[in-house]
């Protein structure tokens, strides 16, 4: 059954940082309920501190956020990071249930859904491995996994999959958007990757370098079901190149 | 798998016996050679001697030592671990504290122990006071450089998913200290046992508490140096022992998750 999205609305927000760097000015932002929104920009450009604005970890020096949650009360803001920041001492299983520990889930029901979501992204028999046992692809998904249990409304990634190689990324990246088609939460997708950026999202931002500002904002014209064969596609280089232009107008 | 381990183990044992299998012969050829006096250095084979006929008295002593020695680190891994997680639960307690616990590091135990004397009453207890004053600092301090080392992004995650203090610091800050934890725990074994041969020195021979410390004073006042040498020997028996303690418990708890520890 899918979980319907979030939707997030920024208003005016300013992000001055101790020494007085502005790293986002003035940003109005909407992002709709069920949408998948890739978030580009040049090195240092605020791409993460607006995440982080967006997960409430940092508050905004000025203007408003507002996550509007399907149903009320309910916590299901998910928040992958740039590595896979697991716990080492925990199995692969105690990991990916961590969110529902933390919750108070009992042990039987967050390991049957732990289970299941790990299931999911391939992980099915490293359930009772350690991380430092893993690949790097297969920490990042683990991760991926701990994001999901929570049935999360609003799931935030920062640049998740920058440190893996290209075939285990552009797996990742299908394994993601896979889970967004059956799950239908809303996702927010920081990345200065422009093809990936195109072959996830519906939707790509692109900021300038500090302070951030919206450089472009256009939906990605593409077919829902995405597979490996459309990045060798006329449709997909046009989309990228969009992109990418938008993106050199930001260093500038 | 059994077997290759126990393989690995005696591989890392003979080198360092074999060292002092050959120290040992050369001493016992140069004193032998120079005719050294025995008051000046004993013989080695007569320290070994001396260990074997005076067992008795000298395992009574080493067994008294090792009583004080345990309590005083048991003391250290509990109360350093315990004075650690107070210093990291807030910036300001730290501030206000830390300097203080500097004093564990920096006070003259000779100056001090006929105060513990005096207050514990001479004895094991006041040997093991002693013994964990000069022990727990290491504990303290790498527990809490490593409580407050934490990754940043995982302390982000649980304060995402509504964890509290005590959630963070029992489910993420300590475990992830863990290895730093173990570092403290092997300084401070191999003071622990130093604290307890000193303060016997100083306050053991009023009391009850017979250690190696007492046998060593005695010994060299009457100029039995094979003596003391064997109750130094088995000092060092004792904080090796304890020291590989230590490493074995290390090993095990961070087998999982901390790759220097598998070496």
């Amino acid at each position: 059954m899918p979980t319907p999205g979030s939707s997030v609305t920024l208003r005016g927000v300013r992000q001055v940082f101790p020494g007085g760097v502005v790293a986002v000015e003035s940003m109005d932002l909407d992002v709709a309920a069920g949408e998948f929104l890739a978030i580009l920009g040049p090195s240092g450009s605020g791409k993460s501190t607006l995440l982080r604005i967006i997960a409430g970890l940092d508050r905004p020096t000025a203007g408003d956020v507002t996550v509007q949650r399907p149903d009320a009360g309910r916590f299901d803001i998910a928040y992958v990071f740039q590595d896979a920041h697991l716990l080492p001492w925990r199995t692969v299983l105690s990991n990916a249930a961590l969110p529902l520990e933390l919750q108070g889930v009992d042990r039987a029901r967050r390991r049957e859904i732990a289970t299941e979501a790990l299931v999911k992204v391939g992980l099915g028999d490293a359930l009772g491995r350690y991380p430092a046992q893993l690949s790097g692809g297969m920490r990042m998904r683990v991760s991926l996994a701990r994001a999901m249990v929570t049935s999360p409304t609003l799931l935030l990634l920062d640049e998740p999959f920058a440190a893996l190689d290209e075939i285990t990324r552009q797996l990742l990246d299908e394994q993601l958007r896979e889970l967004w088609l059956s799950r239908g939460m809303t996702v927010v997708f920081v990345t200065h990757s422009t093809s990936e950026a195109v072959f996830l999202a519906e939707r790509t931002v692109v900021l300038s370098k500090r302070p951030a500002r919206i450089i472009s904002d256009r939906p990605v014209d593409l077919p829902a079901k995405r597979i490996g064969e459309l990045r060798a596609t006329a449709d997909f280089a046009r989309e990228t190149r969009h992109v990418y232009d938008a993106l050199e107008r930001g260093e500038a | 798998m059994k077997s290759a381990s126990l393989r690995r183990l005696v591989a890392s044992i003979w080198p360092p016996v074999l060292v002092l299998i050959a120290a040992m012969l050369l001493l016992e050829l140069y004193v032998r050679w120079a005719n050294t006096p025995i008051y000046l250095v004993p013989r080695p084979s007569k320290v070994v001697n001396t260990l074997v006929e005076e067992r008795e008295y000298l395992v009574a002593a080493l067994w008294s030592t090792t009583k004080a020695a345990l309590v005083g680190f048991a003391a250290s891994t509990v109360f350093g671990m315990a004075i650690a997680i107070v210093l990291a639960s807030s910036v300001w307690v730290r501030r206000a504290f830390s300097p203080y616990t500097v004093f564990f590091q920096t006070v003259p135990i000779i100056a001090i122990a006929p105060m513990l004397s005096i207050w514990f009453a001479p004895g094991l207890k006041a040997v093991a006071a002693c013994a964990f004053i000069v022990s727990v600092f290491p504990v303290i301090a790498n527990t809490l450089a490593g409580l407050i080392a934490t990754d940043p992004a995982l302390v982000d995650l649980f304060r995402l998913y509504g964890a509290g203090r005590g959630a963070t610091m029992f489910k993420l800050r300590f475990p992830a200290s863990l290895p730093s934890v173990f570092t403290g725990l092997r300084v401070a074994a191999g003071l622990t046992v130093i604290g307890t041969v000193v303060a016997e020195f100083l306050v053991g021979e009023l009391g009850e508490a017979q250690g190696l410390g007492v046998v060593i004073v005695s010994a060299s006042h009457n100029g039995h140096s094979d003596r003391v040498f064997a109750a130094v020997l088995l000092a060092s028996a004792l904080g090796l022992a304890m020291l590989g303690t230590v490493n074995l418990v290390g090993r095990l708890v961070l087998a999982n998750w901390y790759a220097p520890a598998r070496d």
